[in-house]
């Protein structure tokens, strides 16, 4: 096991040494980063400056919801977020030699970078949660230490697996990539706010199409013991484990499907 | 001013070669346009049905115009200069017989009028079919409201160029651009109307040009500043534009004084 999964030590490693060598640019990289954290919980921030409640959650809650939607959501970008350059490696033909290598194609390509930078956006989000949980009013029970332990990893599957999603179609879209940012960088907008304030089509599309909805605010539901909006039972916060391999069968089966597809760039 | 035209038409038809790349953008601003509406329209709702002067429907309506002003604003990224400084190609800008920051604002320009039409209506379709817009009825406030949105894109332009021109002494430039970006997604009204903003923050971004890009166009469309009070947002977006525009001027001076490209 341990020999087999060496060449993608190799690969990481090398890309976190080429991230830090050059220091100054490695910590300007940092600092955007963290800026980007702090720029999208500025916007919970004003609204709460504005309103007690949003979607029946005080700022408490509903930082709780964004800091754990964020932390899973930074985790997944850091992680995979540059399955998002696929369609650059389509265009330069770059994925010709991963399909060269006696390596899965996927692994290689979420092995290929690692983006040591969004670990300021983590950070931030990492930060939020810290303040954000003793703040609430939670009756903890072991069960309930186990949902906010798992919640974070759950959420960054989630969104690692919407990642994968959006790189199969690219298979098919290449130039027009920006439609997949729309479920990608849109499920992550919208898994940060409670999503009682959506409308119901809405809801049902960041819940049972595009999980969002599972990363952080049903987890917290649960957490608050709050009812949430109608037609949410509670159970349903236990279930983003399902949600995260329901999401990764698809994109799986979908990468599957968008390699068969490729016919190289010729040359 | 033949030379300008020219020049925004040919930055027009070069994106206008990229039709699936548009659609795709305009898919994606409606999705975040619907997210966002919902969060304004929620806010708004939790605070009795009006919050700075916004109920739901203006609130609305600000969240979907701001989605359909994204693009040609260009909000998330302008590093064509800076790619140019980094490999030497600006030498080629210096030597045409006309002003580089000119030249690139005219193409920023035609690409912004570009991407009005085809990536500015799906947004507010979609805004006028889901929650309804509130727009006003006269002839006026889209007059002037055309007027601010060029001013917009313009100040826009001005703050990338001064962002980009770092390049000149700076090697690697993306934690320059990514606070760049930072700064507009808040203070421009990009995810929150500026008029929401506690006391403090609104006497930052007034410092700034910033609220000049977004929040100034979406006030004189929706006639929320109306007569005087447009002219005077006008005012302020074109001072802005004057500053920024001259500074980039004086800053590039000195950038190109500095420049040194290699080779023959």
């Amino acid at each position: 096991m341990g020999e087999r999964l060496r060449p993608y030590r190799v690969l990481v490693g090398s890309r976190m040494r080429s991230q830090t060598t050059y220091r100054r640019s490695f910590v300007s990289d940092l600092l955007g980063s963290v800026a980007i954290g702090l720029m999208e919980f500025a916007e919970v921030y004003v609204v709460f400056a504005n309103v007690d409640v949003l979607g029946d959650l005080d700022f408490a809650a509903a930082a709780l919801v964004f800091a754990l939607a964020n932390v899973g959501f930074s985790m997944a970008d850091l992680l995979v977020g540059h399955a998002d350059n696929l369609p650059v490696y389509l265009r330069e033909g770059t994925l010709d030699a991963f399909l060269l290598r006696p390596l899965p194609v996927l692994a290689q390509l979420i092995t290929s970078d690692v983006s040591l930078r969004r670990l300021g956006r983590v950070a931030v989000s990492v930060v939020i949660l810290a303040v954000a949980l003793p703040l609430n009013d939670i009756e903890w029970t072991a069960a309930k230490v186990a949902l906010i332990a798992l919640t974070p990893l759950t959420a960054t599957a989630v969104f690692a697996g919407l990642f994968v999603c959006a790189a199969a179609v690219q298979f098919w879209l290449v130039e027009g990539s920006e439609f997949t940012s729309a479920f990608t960088y849109g499920g992550a907008y919208a898994s940060g706010y409670p999503a009682s304030i959506f409308s119901l089509p809405m809801r049902l599309l960041f819940t049972f199409v595009v999980p969002a909805a599972f990363t952080a605010y049903l987890p917290v539901l649960v957490l608050l013991d709050l009812p949430g909006p109608p037609g949410t039972p509670h159970w349903l916060g236990w279930c983003a484990p399902l949600a995260a391999v329901a999401v990764w069968a698809v994109a799986l089966l979908g990468w599957r499907a968008g390699l068969r597809h490729y016919t190289g760039t010729g040359s | 001013m033949r030379l300008f035209a020219t020049l925004v038409v040919l930055g027009f038809r070069r994106w206008s070669t990229y039709r699936l790349a548009t659609a795709a953008g305009a898919f994606t601003n409606t999705v975040f346009g619907l997210i966002k509406a919902s969060i304004t329209v929620g806010a708004i709702g939790a605070a009795g049905g009006e919050l700075a002067g916004y109920d739901a429907q203006t609130g609305a309506t600000y969240a979907w115009i701001v989605q359909a002003l994204i693009a040609p604003v260009n909000v998330f990224n302008w590093n064509e200069l800076a790619l140019r400084i980094r490999d030497g190609d600006v030498a080629i800008d210096l030597a045409r017989p006309m002003d580089p920051q000119f030249a690139y604002l005219a193409g920023f320009l035609g690409r912004a009028i570009h991407q009005f039409i085809p990536r500015g209506a799906p947004p507010l379709l979609a805004g006028a079919l889901i929650t309804g817009l509130a727009l006003p009825a006269t002839p006026l406030p889209y007059a002037l409201g055309l007027v601010s949105v060029v001013l917009g894109v313009s100040v826009s332009f001005s703050v990338w160029w001064l962002a980009n021109l770092a390049a000149f002494w700076l090697i690697e430039l993306r934690g320059v651009l990514t606070l760049n970006v930072v700064a507009m997604g808040i203070l421009s009204g990009l995810v929150i109307p500026v008029h929401w903003f506690p006391d403090w923050l609104a006497t930052v971004a007034a410092l700034t040009p910033y609220p000049s890009m977004l929040q100034a166009p979406v006030d004189v469309i929706t006639a929320r500043a109306e007569g005087t009070a447009a002219l005077g947002v006008l005012a302020v977006q074109a001072a802005w534009l004057a500053g920024v525009l001259l500074l980039g001027r004086l800053v590039f001076a000195r950038g190109a004084r500095k420049l040194v490209v290699q080779g023959g």
